[in-house]
C-alpha cells in the first residue's frame, strides 16, 4: 500500500472567529503505482488534503502512511517526507527563482544533501523527462521561457528529487490545450516509465476519465466517492449536486441511450464512444 | 507566525464601538495616546484603564484576542522593562555585578511598561473594530481641509487602502511561495543567521516578481475602469455622524479632562 490515510482531521485558525474545519474524518488507501484522481468543488478540501501528504500541514488529528512509514508521527525529519512525496503546486512557475534554469531544477536534489555528480545526473534526467532538451535550456534563464515550458521546468523541479509519489495540484490550469496535452502526456509517461504512485488534482474530467485508474471525490472536506472512473461517472445526479460533472461524451452516450438507442452509458472517452456508435450502426 | 500579528487585522463583530464613525474613532484614539503620554503617576492610570476597559466591552473582541496582539511585541516590552529597571539612577535596593536596580527604577520600568501596553492594546482596539476600508475613509474625510495647502488627501488614502488591500493577499503569497520551496527541500528555520538570509531568496525573487506582476495588473484594472483621482468621486457609504458619536466624544473627551486635572491641578 502506498498511501494510507487514517480519519485525518484539520482545523484552520483553532479557537478563533476564523475557525474553519478543512478535513473532517478523512479515510482512503492508495495502491503502490497507481494513478489516481482528485477531484472536488473549490473549498472540498484538495489543497489541504495534499499538503498534508507532503507534510507541509499537521493533521488536527488521524494518521498518515506512505509506504508504511507514519509521517504524521511527531519527531519525523521532513527531508524523509519530501523524498518520498513530491508536490507540485497549483502555477508551480511562480516558484522559479534561479537564474539558470539548470540551478533551478537542482535546488531541490541540492537541498536533499546529494552529491555533486549526483545532482546532476537527476537534474539532466528530469529536464528531459519533461520533455526539454537539457543542452539548449540549461543555461537559460527561466524567465525567458513560455508559460507551459516555465511550468515544465518547475514540474522537473520536483521530478528531480525522485520522489516515490508525485502530487499534482491542477497542473494544466491556465494552458493552451497544447501545452495541456504535453503535461499530461508527460506526467503519464512518469507513471508508465517509472511506475510512480501518481496524485493528479484536476477540474478536467475529461482529462480525469482519460488517465486515471482510481478516483476520489472530495466535498465539504470529507470523500463522497471513490472508485474506478467507471464506477464513479455512474453516480451523476451526485456528482452534479456537489457541483461535478461527468464528462461531456458520456452526457452524450446518456443522452443517446435516453433517445432509446441500444449503446452502453458508460463510456468515458472519445475512443471508446467512437467504436461503441461504430459497433451500433453495424449492428443495425 | 505572521497570522499573530492582530496590529491592523478586523475582528468582526456587531457592537457600538464597531459602528461608531471612523473619524470619532480616529480621534478618539489620538486623545488616548495624548492622554497617555500626559499621565505621570498611577492613579491617572486607573482612569484610562476604566476608559480602556469600557470601551473593550463594549466592542464585545475577546479580550484574550486582543492579548494575542502583544506577543510579538514582548520583545520591545520586555527590553524597555530591562532598561528602566537598571538604568535609572536611586535607591539602590539590589545590585546584579555591574547593574544597580534602585527603587526609582523598579518604578520607572512599571510605569513605562504600563504605559507601552495600554498604548498597544488601545491603538489596537482602534484597528480591531474599524475595516480598513472605513479606517482609510475616515482617514481621507479628516485630511480633507488640508487638501487647501496642497495635501493629496484622496490620493494617500488610494495609496493606504491599496496597501492594506494587499497584506493579506501578499501574505498569502509568501505563504504559498514558503510550502512550494519547502516542498522542494528548503528549510527557512535552521541555521546561522546568513544561512538563513541565503536561504530567503527562493522566497523573495518569486514574491517581488508576483509583487510586480499583480501592482502591474491592479493599474490596468484601474484604468480601464476609467479610475482618475479625487476629483468628483462619489462613494457607496457616505460617513455621517450620529448620536452614539457624540457620546462617544464627550466620554472621550471627559477622559482627557480628568487626566488633564489630575495632571496640572492636583
Amino acid at each position: 500500500m502506498s498511501i494510507i490515510v487514517e480519519n485525518l482531521t484539520h482545523i484552520y485558525n483553532p479557537n478563533s472567529p476564523f475557525e474553519t474545519t478543512a478535513l473532517k474524518d478523512v479515510s482512503f488507501q492508495i495502491e503502490k503505482g497507481d494513478f489516481i484522481g482528485l477531484i472536488g468543488h473549490t473549498g472540498s478540501g484538495k489543497s489541504t488534503l495534499i499538503q498534508h501528504l507532503n507534510g507541509l500541514l499537521k493533521a488536527s488529528s488521524g494518521k498518515i502512511y506512505v509506504n508504511d512509514f507514519e509521517i504524521t508521527k511527531k519527531d519525523v525529519k521532513l527531508r524523509e517526507i519530501r523524498q518520498k512525496v513530491g508536490l507540485v503546486f497549483q502555477y508551480p512557475e511562480h516558484q522559479l527563482f534561479e537564474e539558470t534554469i539548470y540551478k533551478d531544477v537542482a535546488f531541490g536534489p541540492i537541498n536533499l544533501g546529494l552529491s555533486q555528480e549526483e545532482a546532476d545526473q537527476r537534474v539532466r534526467e528530469a529536464i528531459q523527462l519533461v520533455g526539454l532538451s537539457f543542452e539548449d535550456v540549461k543555461e537559460r534563464s527561466p524567465f525567458e521561457l513560455s508559460g507551459g515550458q516555465r511550468r515544465r521546468v518547475a514540474i522537473a523541479g520536483v521530478v528531480a528529487m525522485r520522489p516515490e509519489v508525485l502530487i499534482l495540484d491542477e497542473p494544466t490550469a491556465g494552458l493552451d490545450p497544447k501545452g495541456r496535452d504535453e503535461i499530461l502526456d508527460q506526467i503519464k509517461n512518469l507513471h508508465n516509465r517509472y511506475k510512480m504512485t501518481v496524485v493528479l488534482v484536476s477540474h478536467s474530467m475529461e482529462d480525469i476519465a482519460r488517465l486515471v485508474d482510481k478516483i476520489i471525490v472530495m466535498h465539504k472536506g470529507t470523500v463522497a466517492l471513490q472508485g474506478t472512473p467507471r464506477e464513479v461517472f455512474q453516480h451523476v445526479e451526485l456528482l452534479e449536486s456537489i457541483g461535478l460533472a461527468i464528462p461531456q461524451i458520456t452526457y452524450l452516450m446518456r443522452k443517446l441511450k435516453a433517445m432509446g438507442k441500444p449503446i452502453r452509458d458508460d463510456v468515458l472517452t472519445i475512443e471508446e464512444a467512437k467504436s461503441e456508435i461504430i459497433n451500433w450502426l453495424r449492428r443495425k | 507566525m505572521l497570522r499573530d500579528i492582530t496590529i491592523g487585522q478586523y475582528y468582526p463583530q456587531e457592537s457600538v464601538i464597531h459602528r461608531l464613525d471612523p473619524r470619532v474613532k480616529i480621534l478618539a484614539t489620538f486623545v488616548y495616546i495624548v492622554s497617555l503620554f500626559l499621565v505621570k503617576n498611577f492613579t491617572a492610570y486607573g482612569y484610562i484603564l476604566l476608559f480602556l476597559g469600557f470601551s473593550i466591552l463594549l466592542s464585545k473582541v475577546p479580550f484574550s484576542y486582543i492579548v494575542r496582539g502583544l506577543k510579538p511585541l514582548f520583545l520591545i516590552i520586555i527590553l524597555t522593562f530591562g532598561i528602566n529597571i537598571f538604568m535609572t539612577k536611586g535607591e539602590v535596593i539590589y545590585q546584579l555585578g555591574p547593574l544597580d536596580v534602585t527603587k526609582e527604577g523598579i518604578r520607572q520600568a512599571v510605569f513605562m511598561g504600563a504605559r507601552l501596553i495600554l498604548l498597544i492594546i488601545g491603538t489596537s482596539l482602534l484597528t480591531l473594530t474599524t475595516s480598513p476600508i472605513q479606517l482609510t475613509d475616515g482617514i481621507e474625510k479628516l485630511l480633507n481641509p488640508f487638501r487647501r495647502f496642497g495635501m493629496p488627501a484622496h490620493e494617500l488614502a488610494m495609496m493606504m487602502t491599496i496597501a492594506l488591500r494587499f497584506i493579506p493577499t501578499l501574505l498569502e503569497e509568501t505563504d504559498k511561495i514558503m510550502k512550494a520551496q519547502m516542498a522542494r527541500g528548503a528549510d527557512f528555520e535552521s541555521g546561522n543567521i546568513i544561512n538563513r538570509a541565503k536561504s530567503l531568496v527562493p522566497l523573495l525573487v518569486p514574491l517581488f516578481i508576483s509583487a510586480f506582476r499583480r501592482a502591474d495588473e491592479l493599474a490596468m484594472a484601474m484604468e480601464a475602469r476609467c479610475y482618475r483621482g479625487g476629483e468628483n468621486r462619489t462613494r457607496m457609504k457616505e460617513l455621517s455622524l450620529h448620536g452614539r458619536d457624540l457620546v462617544a466624544s464627550l466620554i472621550t473627551l471627559l477622559m482627557l479632562m480628568i487626566v488633564i486635572l489630575d495632571r496640572f491641578i492636583m
